[in-house]
């Protein structure tokens, strides 16, 4: 008896009962819709947090100064020239400070984060200018009162036509010159929402006038940790106590993001991996009651010439058709639900084919696994005693 | 072509030994048509096992065709009764799942025969049993004769040397159960070999040849009435 026979057989045995072959998939359904399902939306996660961090470019390092009770610091002019003195490695710094501002057009309050930067953050960030010019090094060292903003107000508010336009920041009047290329998909929660001015503007608007965070870029991502300890190394020069600043490669925070999603999926697949294992009992447990309500089917069919292994594979194939069957349907419904829950949750999920693979093949492993006791169970029936038991 | 020499089987309840077959010598010929009779507990079904390649001997041998059947494993004894033999039970033992076709052709999936040849061998099984109009029928759509004359049509198929004949009119009437008989008459007319186990000593007559098994022993083994009549 060949592999075909034993799958025909399989297919009107399972029709035969339909209720009974649902119910004992829907372990193996719900298993294999919760790897993809969960797998699918850390996938999204993972990756809206990535469509973030790129926006800010894999090459930079983020450098935080705390100088509390310090009499020494370091200014903008200082980290210019710790570039310009490594230019193998650095490519260039802004100031990078976010303002403590809120931001009106016309009445109409925005929920936009306020940056001061340098001319020198377009060489830094990956964001493309699309509209009208960035800051120049003549707004920046005027305090010019200007401002580049993100495709979302310009949309939103000025319905495409935002340049030369104003809007107030604390109450101050800032002239719209330039409009970033849309990155993500222009929608209020999205990067697009966003305003740059100057770094120095930021002074004339609050209260604060200590830059204390600066966004470095290394020549290349390879450069990274080079980059980071020339940092270092310059900023204990002059603080000798390293509890006084930071210094964070945007590398090394992928690296942990990464980390930090490999073991959520990880524990996520690990939990809906037990109700594979579930399921998998589930099929064992009814193949052996299908093997006790067929003792005499083994019977006859032993009597008329069936070995060991024709019994055997009959058994394994039915087990292993039935979390196919359930694998596949698992497969559908997990699809479709990490679709719909990525468009309710705002997540560019799309459920990988490595995960729509291993679930389905998990899924038909676990039927043979679990179909191999009963059919041994079956294929070592007695004949004698199998034809004569009612 | 049946050749028993000294059978032994011992089956240990406790401390108690059990002596299902004590010493059976029984040879039989190709193209006979043997009964062999005896009452519940005789050791006629133990016989029919070890003949049927079902169970093997405590000891002695068995050969069947010239080949030792004694000592074979699980899988050379289902090659055997897959190749060999044709069963008939008491209970027809069809599968119910499974159309008459289906069922005829079991024996020759398991001999690893394709689909076309299995389709045309199980058809003419059918047809020669009187119901090769019924193929796609299932067999509770049918009469327990129908059903039996299915499973005749089941061990014919694959042409064995041997048909063994399990009590196969202990669940029909008297009528549709002299039809089988005669049928079986038929098959060893057409020089097919038949063994007959039965209790019932009418059905046991229509045989040619009668071994009868009391307590594991052979206590009589002759012509039967019939016979003598006919070869008068």
């Amino acid at each position: 008896m060949n592999f075909k026979q034993s799958f025909i057989l399989a297919i009107k045995s399972l029709l035969t009962s339909k209720m009974r072959a649902f119910l004992t998939m829907l372990g193996i359904i719900i298993g294999v819709a919760a790897v993809i399902i969960l797998v699918s939306l850390v996938d999204g996660f993972e990756n809206l947090m990535l469509d973030q961090f790129d926006s800010i470019g894999a090459n930079t390092i983020t450098v935080s100064l705390t100088p509390r009770g310090s009499t020494r610091t370091v200014d903008v002019e200082d980290m210019i020239k710790l570039c310009e003195d490594n230019p193998d490695v650095l490519l260039a710094v802004t100031p990078n400070v976010s303002a403590m501002a809120s931001a009106k057009i016309g009445t109409e309050d925005l929920s936009s984060s306020i940056t001061g930067v340098s001319e020198d953050y377009l060489k830094i960030s990956t964001s493309e200018i699309g509209l009208g010019r960035f800051l120049t090094y003549n707004d920046i060292s005027t305090r010019q009162k200007v401002c580049v903003v993100g495709s979302y107000i310009n949309k939103e508010f000025f319905g495409g036509n935002g340049i030369n336009q104003t809007l107030k920041i604390n109450g101050n009047t800032f002239k719209i010159v330039g409009v970033l290329e849309e990155v993500a998909d222009s929608t209020e929660s999205s990067s697009d929402n966003k305003i740059i001015i100057p770094y120095t503007a930021v002074r004339s608007i609050t209260a604060f006038s200590f830059v204390s965070s600066y966004t470095f870029a290394a020549k290349d991502e390879t450069m990274s940790e080079q980059a980071k300890a020339i940092i270092e190394n310059y900023l204990f020069s002059i603080f000798s106590n390293d509890d006084l600043y930071t210094v964070a490669s945007m590398a090394e925070m992928l690296d942990i993001l990464d980390t930090l999603t490999g073991n959520i999926t990880a524990i996520l697949v690990g939990i809906a991996g037990i109700s594979l294992l579930v399921g998998g009992i589930g099929i064992m447990n009814i193949m052996l009651v299908s093997v006790t309500e067929r003792t005499r089917e083994i019977g006859i069919r032993k009597s008329l010439g069936a070995k060991h292994f024709d019994i055997m594979s009959q058994f394994v194939v039915e087990a292993a058709t039935t979390s196919a069957i359930g694998g596949v349907i698992g497969i559908i419904l997990g699809i479709v639900v990490s679709i719909v829950a990525g468009k309710m949750m705002d997540l560019p999920v799309s459920p990988t084919p490595l995960s729509i693979l291993i679930a389905f093949s998990f899924s038909a492993a676990v039927g043979m696994m679990f179909g191999y006791f009963p059919a041994r169970k079956a294929a070592k029936l007695n004949p004698i005693d199998a034809l004569r038991y009612d | 072509m049946i050749d028993l020499k000294d059978i032994y089987k011992i089956y240990v309840d406790g401390d108690a030994e059990i002596h299902a077959l004590d010493g059976v010598t029984l040879h039989i010929d190709k193209g006979e048509f043997v009964a062999i009779v005896g009452q519940s507990g005789s050791g006629k079904s133990t016989c029919m096992n070890i003949i049927g390649c079902l169970d093997v001997p405590t000891s002695g041998t068995y050969s069947l065709n010239g080949v030792d059947a004694s000592t074979l494993t699980e899988d050379e004894q289902a090659e055997i009764r897959n190749k060999t033999l044709g069963f008939i039970f008491q209970q027809y033992n069809l599968i119910p799942k499974l159309n008459l076709l289906e069922n005829v052709e079991l024996p020759l999936i398991y001999r690893g025969y394709p689909p076309k040849k299995r389709t045309e061998l199980a058809t003419d099984a059918l047809e020669r049993v009187g119901l090769g109009d019924r193929l796609r029928k299932f067999p509770s759509q049918l009469s327990g004769g129908q059903q039996q004359r299915v499973s005749i049509a089941r061990a014919l198929a694959g042409n064995p040397s041997v048909i063994l004949a399990d009590e196969p009119t202990g669940a029909l009437d008297s009528k549709t159960g002299l039809d089988v008989l005669n049928f079986l008459k038929e098959l060893n007319n057409d020089g097919n070999t038949i063994v007959l186990i039965t209790h019932d000593n009418s059905i046991a007559e229509q045989a040619k040849r009668i071994v009868r098994i009391h307590d594991g022993k052979i206590i009589e083994d002759r012509p039967s009435e019939r016979c003598k009549e006919e070869s008068v």
